[in-house]
């Protein structure tokens, strides 16, 4: 029986090429405009980080003004201070900790007609690397000695290793940036985290840094960061010292505590040693420190644009007008039809089997429109990557992945097929003798 | 006209009335929310950033050899690049408008760290080219004399004596002062005393989308970093010709630095605008999507009647109705349908609107959006049922003889 209604509703969409083409297109239009939408939606609110969700922790400490908090209603800084940033780091009580800031340094490439260039870099310590599973093509990530003896190594990213050393296994090659000189002691795979949850403060759209370098060696460099600061108080030193010594912001850790007891344990020594800093005259604060999951930092820092909540809530509108439109059509063609299902029930047809026949109908019209749907979703991404063609990084966010093509088919299908309930519902009502009498 | 009979012979098939007007009300719930968007994405686009933004360009300079002498080098960089013929001024500076990096402190009137409030606002480090520079306009007192003009020490930490305000920042200050801002006292980092020598009309903070982005503030002077950054303001119509020869003309003077981020204040606005521009794209893009499919909506509700009702079109015609009549018909059904799906749309697009501004705190829309987008869709469903109607007219009396 399948079959035969999938013929006969073939034969029906052939039979009104213009009604079907137009139920089809209002179903794939409204798709496609909802499923860019989910689909932008979807990457920014990923987190790539899922896989150690439970067992890593962004920590913050609240060091802000004794007037007014950071955020209202009460909310700790997002970044940490160096004071706290070293002193957390070098007591080392959690399984893994690191702690990193946005730096950049100029790029001096060996060959003759190279021009220096700047480049983002990110000065963070061993862990990095296997506390975010980072992944390597060759070489690894530094030593932790080389966080205290400040020896002058880095991790290149797969790009930059391409552009610098064509690509090849370059651990042990020489690199000059700022006029010093780097030993590779590793090269990544490709690594593209969207959004970056590592540091978020800082654009968590854009590329992670494509250089690695000790967070030892960066201070005591003086690199300056290169991401966002803020101050309660001036810093009551000038120069690079005082800034090092100042309530300034500028820095972001996260540790790994691999259970509910290590994660209490490590809350209680925070607590300890805010309540030892309150006693030196820092902190002027209550206690509010506060350990995030990556989804609940994510999710803090309203990584999600505004503007695309409520672009996705016009969509969902616009997929309602599309459907409506489909509603209308439908019962305009089962209208049309009114003498044949008068007919057909007439010799005998259930309601049942005429309700079967109009929803396989009205499933391939789904069908149809959720095919093209997926094709006017990636058409609306090339579109969106075409308007932001500014912002290089774009194309990281516009992908579309298997799960998204399923929820597209499987939103078209039942969009069509919740169209077509009150229409074939009408169909089913008409009764045998209605039109018949007529005739 | 007759309103009645129409009106009671659509009541005979009501369903496909109510979708066709519980289409057109959703159409112009989103329609006018998306207006009302895209408003307020334009208004904060067409803000003035008080800049000579048509003639001024930017660029860095990254010096990195270990020992630079940076007071030299830019006191150079400054001196040739004024010499250009063509250049209005130039100025060497911490940020600019619109670049979304930036300096800013609190500013208050009293001194203390818990005295008073304070008030955020950006800094420009400049010289007294500054104001030139920026395309500000002093409105009250003066412009930064070149003996106010002082270098960083890098071991100090403390503000130099002179400031000029922005008209904003001045009003931030003093909100109920009728004299002049200008011989008054600020403090910066709690207790530096700073005196306002001159107020200018407007020059936005680096951060467009901030509250404050009105509130700037110059201080005279030169901070010696590796990283410095040039404002040029150039003649009219030398903009282009002159932005690659400071480039090239920077990068051979030293080769222990690199240019970098050379950019017009245009391509600057549009990078700064992208989100709302963006935006705006893709609001004008559904909603005209939108209209297409209500109105091929329309269109084909329309044709479906009109062939549905061949007979008894054609018995009208024999009975003496116009071909003109036929096609009011149609009009007027189409108007009725409007008229009631406008009226729903116009409480829904309310309901949705106090929605949004209270989910993502936009601004309320302007109450004149709704009776233009209510013209507007009577017109679409006019345009669209004009089609169905012209056949129905043309529908020949005779058909009506003929059985079915």
């Amino acid at each position: 029986m399948f079959r035969y209604y999938l013929r006969l509703g073939l034969l029906s969409i052939r039979a009104n090429p213009a009604l079907s083409a137009l139920m089809v297109a209002a179903i794939a239009i409204g798709i496609g405009a909802c499923m860019t939408i989910v689909n932008v939606r979807h990457v920014m609110s990923d987190n790539p980080i899922s896989h150690k969700n439970d067992v890593l922790f962004h920590v913050q400490v609240d060091n802000w003004s004794p007037d007014e908090p950071y955020e209202d209603p009460n909310e700790p800084p997002e970044q940490l201070t160096y004071l706290d940033a070293k002193a957390l780091h070098d007591a080392a009580r959690a399984y893994r900790q690191v702690v990193s800031f946005k730096s950049d340094r100029v790029v001096q490439p060996d060959a003759e007609d190279a021009r220096p260039f700047q480049e983002s870099v990110r000065a963070t310590t061993a862990d990095f690397f296997s506390m975010f599973d980072v992944p390597f093509a060759f070489g690894s990530g530094w030593d932790k000695s080389s966080d205290v003896s400040e020896e002058r190594v880095a991790v290149l990213s797969a790009s930059i290793n391409e552009e610098l050393f064509g690509g090849k296994d370059s651990v042990g090659e020489l690199l000059r940036m700022n006029d010093e000189t780097y030993q590779v002691v590793g090269v990544l795979a490709p690594w593209t985290p969207v959004p970056k949850f590592y540091d978020v403060n800082n654009n968590p759209f854009e590329e992670p840094e494509r250089i690695f370098l000790p967070f030892s060696l960066a201070v005591s460099g003086e690199f300056g960061s290169n991401g966002n600061t803020s101050c309660w108080k001036t810093p009551s030193e000038g120069g690079y010292e005082g800034f090092l010594a100042s309530e300034c912001i500028w820095m972001q850790m996260w540790v790994e505590l691999r259970n509910e007891a290590e994660r209490q344990d490590y809350a209680q020594f925070l607590d300890a040693y805010v309540n030892e800093q309150k006693l030196l005259g820092r902190f002027p604060r209550e206690l509010n420190n506060r350990l995030s999951t990556p989804a609940q930092w994510l999710e803090n820092r309203d990584v999600v644009d505004d503007n695309v909540n409520m672009l996705l809530s016009l969509a969902v509108l616009f997929l309602v007008v599309c459907l409506l439109n489909t509603i209308g059509l439908l019962l305009a063609k089962v209208m049309r039809r009114t003498n044949d299902i008068s007919l057909r029930r007439a010799l005998g047809a259930s309601q049942s089997a005429l309700f079967s026949q109009y929803i396989i109908e009205a499933g391939l019209i789904g069908m149809a429109g959720g095919v093209l749907g997926i094709g006017l979703t990636w058409l609306g991404l090339q579109g969106i990557e075409n308007i932001y063609a500014e912002y290089e990084f774009i194309k990281n966010l516009l992908r579309m992945d298997w799960s998204m093509i399923f929820v597209a088919v499987a939103l078209a299908i039942v969009s069509a097929l919740g169209a077509a309930l009150y229409p074939t519902w009408r169909a089913c009502s008409i009764s045998p003798a209605a039109t018949l009498r007529i005739q | 006209m007759e309103f009645g009979p129409i009106f009671r012979a659509m009541l005979k098939a009501k369903a496909g009335y109510i979708l066709i007007a519980l289409q057109i009300a959703v159409t112009m719930t989103i329609m006018v929310n998306a207006v009302a968007i895209m408003q307020e994405q334009n208004d904060a686009i067409a803000r003035d950033s008080g800049m000579d933004e048509a003639n001024t360009f930017a660029l860095s300079s990254a010096s990195f050899e270990p020992d630079a002498d940076m007071r030299s080098l830019v006191e150079e960089d400054l001196d040739s690049i004024r010499n250009l013929p063509g250049v209005h001024s130039a100025v060497a500076s911490n940020s600019y408008p619109l670049r979304q990096g930036g300096w800013s402190e609190g500013v208050q009137i009293e001194p203390g760290a818990n005295s008073t409030e304070s008030v955020g606002s950006a800094i420009y480090f400049v010289d007294e080219h500054g104001v030139d520079a920026f395309g500000a306009t002093v409105i009250d007192g003066k412009n930064f004399a070149p003996n106010q003009v002082s270098f960083k020490d890098p071991e100090s930490n403390t503000w130099p004596a002179y400031a000029i305000i922005t008209e904003a920042l001045a009003k931030e200050l003093f909100p109920d002062a009728t004299d002049s801002a200008v011989g008054k006292t600020l403090y910066l980092g709690d207790d530096d005393p700073v005196n306002i020598v001159g107020v200018i009309d407007r020059l936005q903070a680096p951060w467009q989308s901030w509250t404050g982005v009105e509130r700037s503030l110059l201080i005279p002077q030169r901070r010696l970093g590796t990283y410095q950054t040039y404002i040029v303001r150039t003649e009219p119509g030398y903009r282009d010709s002159l932005m690659p020869q400071v480039e090239e003309m920077l990068s051979t003077s030293n080769k222990g630095r690199i240019v970098r981020n050379v950019t017009t204040m245009d391509q600057v606005r549009k990078l700064a605008y992208l989100d709302e521009s963006a935006l705006v794209k893709m609001l004008t893009f559904i909603v005209s999507l939108l209209v297409v499919i209500t109105g091929l909506g329309i269109v084909g509700l329309a044709s479906f009647n009109v062939s549905r009702r061949t007979r008894q079109i054609g018995i009208r015609r024999a009975l003496g109705a116009t071909r003109f009549a036929i096609m009011r018909y149609f009009m007027v059904e189409n108007f009725i349908v409007s008229s009631v799906g406008i009226a729903v749309g116009a409480i829904l697009a309310v309901v949705l609107n106090i929605a949004l501004v209270d989910a993502f705190s936009l601004q309320p829309l302007s109450w004149y959006v709704i009776p233009i987008a209510m013209l507007a869709l009577w017109l679409v469903g006019q345009i669209a049922v004009a089609g169905p109607a012209r056949r129905a007219s043309r529908i020949t009396p005779a058909i009506a003889t003929r059985s079915s």
